[in-house]
Order: structure tokens, then sequence, then C-alpha cells
């Protein structure tokens, strides 16, 4: 199936709870929702699966209009972020229940919560119930039995959130698996940029109510839109600071300037870059300008390093590979390549791309 | 300030334990020093909150000692240890105002009034927090709220250890990176000995001097987050360590190569004695870092995927039947017919059993 | 584009007929009465709204009966409140937390509440009787002159008492509900920040209890406030009118002298002051809250 929304808004006792987005969903696809707490990624999941009616706006299925449908008459499964099965039944029956409400032939209801729980590794706990389970296998149940519906729309509320983070990485990584093969439009909703590209499949950016871009993973991390994209889709947060185009060049607040890419822009802008596009030691470019820098704090995973700087007034990030440990307070010079660099405009909207994205 | 050690300590939940089995946490003998960041990592059900609970006093261990700089503090009950405790979720005094929340440890033990108004805005200015000191504590974020737990902790000067239990649960992505640099600035300027439980890699590591990988009730490796990411001592610590973790190969040593499934062969450049080899479960071990996919590489694999994390990739590969990770470069694109797998040999370690094989002298 | 079915209204149906029936068409009948004078024989006079003139005049007979039973009824409330809520809170925080303690301590609560309010009555007016009740005799044996019959205190003394042991355990069950649902790591954070169980009793259980106690309030202050069959039991009203309440005073009126003008009127205002108290007691207990959420 299809889904398609045209304007879908939400607005309640005055509020707006959800500027109006217009989005489509292929079957078979992996769609992401990326936002920062309270930017409408659950609000929106409601209102795909029929739990909310939108205040405005048309939702279709397949083409048909669905808008003031309720849940029950949709194909939806929904996996929320706490672990929800029912208590008293055994895993079996846990994934079994949509199937038995569907009135499905015993031997098929077997047979779909057996194949289910085989891709999730559930075999052996069948018989259990699930406060007897650990946390990622509770998580696993309930994904199963979004599985074994065979729901055309499957939407997922951030489900790995409180999970471990090791599990985190391996159920991310057969989730999207297990569903394409479905054909389901799966929404998967996150806070978390690294977690939205690991998924791969398409991204849908929100900030504050708003649905700021939808594309492709890694295009929208190379190239947002606007501002808010790119600090939505920045982990560690992005690097910013006001700057002025003036002819050829990009003059900074410090008085340093940069050869502006971007011809024909005149006046205040900002500039953004990530923390892995920032180089320490060697100038990384014959274009690039050195930045004077005091250590805040340095980070080290043990394959890199995160050195927290204070540029200027500004606290910015910058991520370098390998161990290093520069002490508080330490004077340090950070280059900045403007081939690595995004431009924004007073009103966020982006001016220009870094070349290195535009060629990868 | 204290340093805290553990002799022979373990615990166990069953009121008779009867065997390993039992036991939440394994004997085990440990010292933080004074002054020290730690970090406790490992999966749920390790035994880091325990351990944890021991340490602040709200659960006294069925077996062993707890001391604070050498005296033991076993049977001393958390108000008389000196501890400081930030939670997952944030606990905040809901009718009190922000400055009511951080002097309410003062206030019950009695410091005077002058004083103790003195040390909060000290400790609102180190947190950020003094904007908000006259605001009612509940009507702030889930950061804010955290601040308040953290600083509860920091106000009290004669603190002995301030203890974390996953306390950026509840925080988007963004306010950790400022809260996480937050506090290992406060621990430059506030030295005293924090130790931080939590089941993420990356907080642990980054907060941390020194990491505490715990699994199964007992720790696995203590070190630095370069020691737990160059040379893990277990293959657990391979594994739970980086994203994704390390490669691991079911192998032989035959006359100082590795004998690889397939029959792929790899010279090791420190080959381990025979005898410490015999009888035992032998397996390779190599970070997707450490390992280069090109036309002209070692050892022939199926490229599987690519999947595109941003500012790099990662190749999922196939040789002779095993899954592989390695990372690629951003820009490069392996040809998907002819790819090749080369390991760098500084950083292939040898397990027997899980545990690090040390190369002969 | 409504594809909402408007069948949904059919299914209501059946409730709006029963509440209608129930409640309005009652209701609609007390207005009538309000206003009208009747001399029996289903005769009515048109009054307007003379019944509530006197009701409200404390000078007249009417008013000042009615002013008298408010008072009572406020008084008793306010007594009922003052004793029942800290109890309730106590006995809650002295439960046991889990096992054959907790499970006795439920039933053994949850009793009083389940016995009928005239049986309560009636238990309570044996139990003080001076002949052959177990406290009454006991009382006069030990040289105290109790009469709940012929002393208004010792009336008034038996009914609060009654009302204490019949109601107290369902402030306490509702205060146990809210103190299990405070999470454990406020008691560890309090323990560490070294907090006395008096700091932890003002700082967290008692914030964390204002919902819970808000319903206990409301419950207990409409219940008592109507308080009916017990004392009508055990006293009947007396000695005097010295317990006589609302509503005592309002079945005398309507039933006794069968005044159904003055009784309506007065019906309806007793009403009008139970909603316009537990709509001042919501908002003031509430308020907190909006302001939190703003």
């Amino acid at each position: 199936m299809s889904l398609m929304l045209e304007d879908i808004a939400l607005s309640a006792g005055g509020r707006v709870l959800l500027h109006p987005v217009t989005l489509s969903l292929e079957a078979g696809s992996l769609n992401v929702l990326l936002g920062p707490t309270l930017a409408g990624k659950t609000t929106l999941l409601r209102l795909m699966a029929g739990l909310d009616r939108p205040s405005g706006g048309r939702l279709l299925v397949d083409g048909r209009d669905m808008t003031g449908v309720g849940a029950r008459q949709r194909s939806v499964a929904m996996v929320y972020q706490q672990f929800i099965n029912y208590p008293s039944l055994t895993v079996f029956e846990n994934i079994a229940s949509p199937l038995r409400v569907a009135k499905l032939p015993r031997a098929e209801v077997e047979a779909r919560v057996h194949q289910a729980a085989e891709l999730l590794h559930l075999a052996p706990y069948l018989g259990r119930r699930p406060l007897e389970l650990s946390g990622g296998q509770q998580q696993r149940t309930a994904i199963a039995r979004a599985l074994v519906k065979r729901a055309a729309l499957v939407l997922m509320d951030e489900p790995l959130a409180n999970l471990d983070y090791k599990l985190r990485e391996e159920l991310r990584e057969e989730l999207p698996r297990l569903f394409a093969e479905s054909g389901s439009i799966l929404v998967y909703a996150t806070t978390d940029p690294a977690e939205a590209l690991m998924l791969g499949g398409q991204v849908a950016t929100l900030w504050e109510g708003r649905l700021t871009q939808f594309g492709p993973a890694g295009a929208v991390f190379r190239r947002p839109c606007d501002i808010l994209t790119a600090r939505v889709f920045s982990d560690p947060p992005l690097n910013e600071a006001p700057a002025r185009l003036a002819g050829r060049e990009l003059v900074l607040a410090n008085g340093r300037r940069i050869p502006a890419l971007q011809r024909g822009v005149e006046g205040e802008c900002t500039i953004g870059v990530r923390a892995h596009e920032l180089v320490l030691d060697d100038q990384p470019g014959p274009d690039a300008v050195p930045l004077d820098a005091t250590v805040r704090v340095a980070e080290v995973t043990g394959s890199e390093s995160y050195i927290h700087l204070d540029v200027g007034g500004l606290a910015w990030v910058v991520l370098v590979p390998g161990v290093r440990r520069p002490e508080p307070g330490e004077r340090i010079t950070v280059w900045l390549d403007p081939r690595r660099l995004f431009l924004f405009g007073t009103d966020g909207t982006l001016l220009a791309t870094p070349e290195l994205a535009e060629a990868a | 300030m204290a340093r805290i050690a553990f002799q022979q300590l373990a615990h166990s939940y069953h009121p008779a334990p009867r065997g390993p089995i039992d036991y939440a946490l394994r004997p085990m003998d440990m010292a933080f020093d004074d002054a020290g960041a730690y970090a406790l990592l490992g999966p749920s059900g390790c035994g880091k909150t325990t351990l944890l609970s021991i340490i602040s006093g709200l659960l006294r261990p069925s077996d062993g000692t707890v001391l604070f700089d050498g005296a033991d503090v076993t049977p001393w009950a958390p108000e008389r240890r000196n501890v400081a405790q930030v939670f997952q979720f944030p606990v905040v005094y809901d009718t009190m105002t922000v400055r009511e929340n951080l002097a309410f440890p003062l206030r019950n033990r009695g410091v005077p009034a002058r004083e103790a108004s003195a040390r909060v805005d000290y400790v609102a200015s180190l947190l950020g927090l003094t904007a908000a000191l006259g605001r009612r504590a509940r009507n702030l974020g889930a950061d804010d709220k955290q601040k308040i737990s953290l600083g509860r902790g920091l106000v009290r000067s004669d603190v002995a250890a301030i203890l974390f239990d996953e306390p950026l649960t509840v925080i988007d992505p963004h306010l950790k990176w400022e809260l996480r640099s937050r506090l290992k600035e406060l621990h430059r300027q506030v030295p005293v000995t924090m130790i931080y439980v939590t089941h993420d890699q990356t907080e642990a590591l980054t907060f941390a001097d020194r990491v505490v990988v715990m699994a199964g009730g007992e720790v696995v490796q203590v070190g630095t987050p370069e020691a737990l990411f160059e040379r893990p001592a277990h293959t657990f610590v391979g594994h739970f360590i980086g994203s994704p973790g390390m490669n691991l190969l079911p192998c032989e040593v035959v006359s100082g190569e590795a004998v690889l499934p397939g029959g792929h062969r790899i010279l090791l450049p420190h080959p381990p004695a025979r005898e410490t080899l015999a009888g035992r479960r032998i397996e390779l071990g190599i970070r997707p870092e450490f390992t280069r996919i090109a036309r002209d590489g070692d050892l022939p694999v199926l490229l599987r995927r690519v999947e595109d994390l941003g500012r790099r990739r990662i190749a999922r590969v196939e040789l002779a039947g095993l899954a592989l990770t390695a990372t690629l470069p951003d820009g490069a694109a392996p040809s998907s017919d002819a790819a090749r797998i080369t390991f760098d040999p500084a950083h292939l370690h040898l397990y027997a059993d899980g545990r690090l094989v040390e190369a002969a002298p | 584009m409504k594809p909402h079915s408007n069948r949904a209204w059919l299914l209501v149906l059946p409730v709006v007929a029963l509440v209608a029936f129930s409640g309005v068409i009652p209701m609609m009948m007390v207005v009538n009465y309000s206003v009208q004078d009747t001399f029996g024989n289903n005769e009515f006079f048109w009054n307007g709204l003379g019944w509530f003139r006197e009701l409200l005049d404390p000078s007249t007979e009417f008013g000042g009966r009615f002013l008298d039973a408010l008072w009572r009824s406020l008084l008793f409330s306010a007594i009922c409140l003052a004793i029942q809520i800290p109890l309730g809170i106590a006995v809650a925080l002295t439960m046991p937390r889990r096992g054959l303690a907790l499970a006795f301590c439920l039933v053994a609560m949850a009793l009083p509440l389940l016995i009928p309010w005239n049986v309560v009555g009636t238990i309570w007016q044996v139990f003080v009787r001076g002949d052959i009740g177990l406290l009454g005799h006991a009382l006069n044996r030990l040289g105290l002159a109790f009469n709940y019959t012929q002393v208004p205190l010792h009336a008034w003394i038996t009914i609060i008492a009654m009302d204490v042991w019949h109601w107290t355990s369902l402030v306490a069950l509702l205060c146990y509900a809210g103190l299990r649902a405070i999470p454990d790591a406020y008691y560890q954070a309090a323990r560490i920040d070294g907090a006395s169980s008096w700091a932890v009793f003002r700082s967290i259980q008692l914030p964390k209890l204002r919902r819970v106690l808000t319903i206990a309030v409301l419950l207990r202050f409409m219940d008592s406030f109507m308080i009916y069959t017990e004392p009508f039991v055990v006293t009947g009203g007396g000695p005097g009118n010295a317990t006589t309440f609302l509503s005592i005073d309002l079945v005398k009126i309507a039933l006794g002298q069968f005044d159904l003008g003055k009784a309506a009127a007065m019906s309806i205002v007793y009403n009008l002051i139970i909603l316009t108290l537990c709509w001042v007691f919501f908002a003031t207990t509430t308020r907190g809250d909006a302001d939190a959420a703003r």
C-alpha cells in the first residue's frame, strides 16, 4: 500500500502540535522520523495510526481518503518505547494475539508465530511469560507481534530507547530487513541522528512540530535544507558561528576572512560545520583558515577524541581520530576549511553545502 | 574525598546462596583512587548497579568489606558515608525552589545558613543554574532537573564520592553533549571520586579516566579507554566496546600463522608459545577500524552491504562464510566483485577461551 | 469527508433516557415544588420565590432552623476531615509494605467499608448504650456518666467516633496507594541527602500525595456533609436538635411535616452549597497543577 499525508496538521487547545505535513510513503519503505523530544514525532505517528483525528488535511491510503477512520479499521501495528506485552499470556499467545483477533485458522496461527519467533530468536522462550524475559527479549516479543500481523503500516516509537546499547545495535541491524520482506511501510521515530543513519532509508526531520525535510538519510545528512535540519541531524551538535558575506569573501566575527564559495549573496549569515569536518593539526587545504581556540575539556573514546573548545565565546566540538588529551585551558588552533562549511541565511535556509559532500 | 576499596566483596540476593550462579556479584578486590573518574560499564544484569548500591550503602553486601580511606564502612548507612548519588530519573523535591533543593542536604546536616547559601551559589554557577535559583524545581526540563540532582551531590564540601546511575538516560542527544562535558569539567574543578554506571560505551569512555567493564557479576577488565579499545583483555570487551565491535574469527595456530576457515593463513607478528594454546578454543580478533578493504588486499571477501553512517561507512563482508565488518573512509567506494581485506598486523590479537593470549616474550 | 458514522448517537440514547428518568425529571419536580405551596390533596398554590426568601432570612423560624442545621453539618464535616485525613495518612505510613501482614491489614481495613450504613448505625447504637452496650456500659462502670441520648456532647462524640471508625480506612487506603506509587529513587536520594523522616514526609511523601488527598478530602467532605442514615439510626437527630444535620432536618420537613415546598427549596440550596464547596476545594487544590503545566 502507499500512505499519503496531505497537509495533515493538529492543534489542540489553541496550541499547534503539528504544522501541516505532506509526506508520501511507499510500500516496503523504511522511514525514520528524527527530532528531539516534543518535536512532534509521536503526534505524527498517532495521526498516521488513526489514533488521533487531524485538525486539518487529508490522509490517503492507496489513494482512498481514510482521514477519519479509526485505528481499528486500518491495517496498523505499533511498537512503543515501553515493552508492552500481555503479562499473563505466554510469549506464544502474545505473538499470536493479533491473529486470534483476526480469527485465523489454528494451523496458520502456529505457522506464523513460529516463523516470527524464529526470525526474532524467540523460539526457545515461547512457553514463558514476558516478565520472565530480559528487556531485549520483551521488546522482541512486541516486535514479533507487530510482524505476524502483517500490517500494511508498522509504527515504532523509539522502540530501542530502553534497551542496552549493544542490544540496540543488534536489533537495529535486524529490523529493516525483517520488515522489508513483509512489504510493510515501516515508520520509526528516534531522537538519535546516528540511529537514523544506521537504519538507512528515508528520513523526515522534525523540529517543534514542523517537518523540515524528507529524503534519503545520506542526502538529508549531507545536504540539510536549513539550519534546523542540520542541527537535528548533527551529533555532536552542529558548530555554528555568525558571519557576513562580502563579495567573494566570508568575514567571521573576529575579522578573519574566508574565500566564499557562494557568490552574489551579500549580508549576514551563519556558518555551520560538523565536528568531524574540523581539523586540529595540519592545514587541511590551501584555503583553510586558522581559528584560535581554548580547550574546555577532552573526551577520549579509545579510537577517537572529542575536543570541546571555546572559539571566541562559542562552544564548539571537534572530533579527531586517535587519542588526544589537550589540557583544559590550552590554546589550540582549529582549521576551518571552506570546502567543508555549510552556509545558512538569516532565515536559516541553506545557501551553500560543503563541496566535499557534493562530491560524495 | 576518599579512596574506595573492596576486599573479597561479593553479593547474593538469595538468603542462602548455593553456588556462584546465585551471586549477583562474584568475589572481587578492587580500588577506586581518590579523585579519579571511573565508569562501571556492562549490559543489564551484569551487577554494576548492585556494586553502586553497595558503595553508597543502600545495599549491604553479603560477603566482604568496603573500605573508605582504609576504614571499614560496610555496616554504615548511606547518610554516614557522605556519598552523593544521581539517579537515572531526575529526583527533585517538587515543592521546593531550585535554591532550596540545592540547600537541602546542607540544611539536613545543620550547616549555618550563610555558609550554605555561599555553597549553593557556587554550585549553581558551576552548573549554569544561577538564573533558575528562584524557580520551582518541578517546572524545569529534564536536563535542568538532572543538574539539580547533580548539584545536591556537589553542594557538600565533605562528600567522599559522587555516584551516577545512568544519569543521561532521559536526556536528548543534544543536551547529553552539554551535560557530559560539563560533568567532565566539574571533575577538573572539584576533585572528588566519581563513579559512573552505564551500559552506553560512549558515555563510559568519554567520561572516565578508567573504565571497569563488567559481565555476569565479574569485572572483566579495568583500563583506560584506549587500552580497552586497542588491547581488549577478553573477547567480551572486544565485542562490547567499539561500534561495531571487534571481529572474532575462529582459527588454529600452526607454525606462527593463524589458519582461518577456508584455509586462509595470516602471519602472526608475535606468535604465542604453543603449549598455551593446546586444547583451547582459539579466536583471532581484529577491530573493524584496523582493517582495509581494497582491490589489492590480502584475503578475498564477499561484499554484502555498505552502511552509510554519514561521517564514515561500514562494510559488511563475508570471509569464507564468516561475517566481518570493516570501516571505510568517507569517499571510498569499494567494488563489490573484487574486494579484498587486509588486517593491520599491529592490532591482531589472539584469544584462547575468550582471554587475550599474551605474546611470547 | 465525514466517514464517522452517526449511528454512534443511537448507542448513547439509552443512557440519555436513563439519566433523564433518574436525574433530570426528579430534579425538575423539586424545582417545581420549590415555587409552590401545598396543603395536601394534591392542591398546589403558586408561591414564587417565597420559600427561598424565608429560607435565607435567619430571622424567620424556617431560616433560623436552616442556619442552625447548616452550622451543625459544617462543624460535623470539619471535625470529620480534621480527624480522618491526618489519621488516614498516619495509618498509611505505618502500614506494612508486603507479605501476610499487608494482606491482613488490607482486609481488616476494608471491613468497615463493606458494612451497610444502617447496620453501622445499629452497631454503634448498641455499642454505646449504657445498659447493654460494651463501650457505654464500660464507661459507666468506670464512673463516667456517658449518656448519648441525654447529653448533646456525648451524642456528637458517638457520631464522630462512628464516622471515623467507618471511613478512616478509605482515606488510609487511598493514601497507601499514593505512597506506593512514589519511586524508590526518591527515598534513596533522601537517605543520601541525610533527610530526617519528617523531612522525607514534608518534602517527598506529602507533595506526592496531593492528588490523592484532593480526592480523599472531596469524597469525605461530600459524604459527611450529606450524612443521614447513621445519625438517624443512632440519635435520630437528638437529643433535642443537637445532631439534626441538614439531611435529617430536610427529611423531617419533607416527610414529617409534609412541607414539600419548603423541603424542595431547602434541598435546592443544600445542593448548591455542596456543589460550591466542592468546586472551591477542587479549584484551590488543583491550582498548583495548572501552574506547573504552564
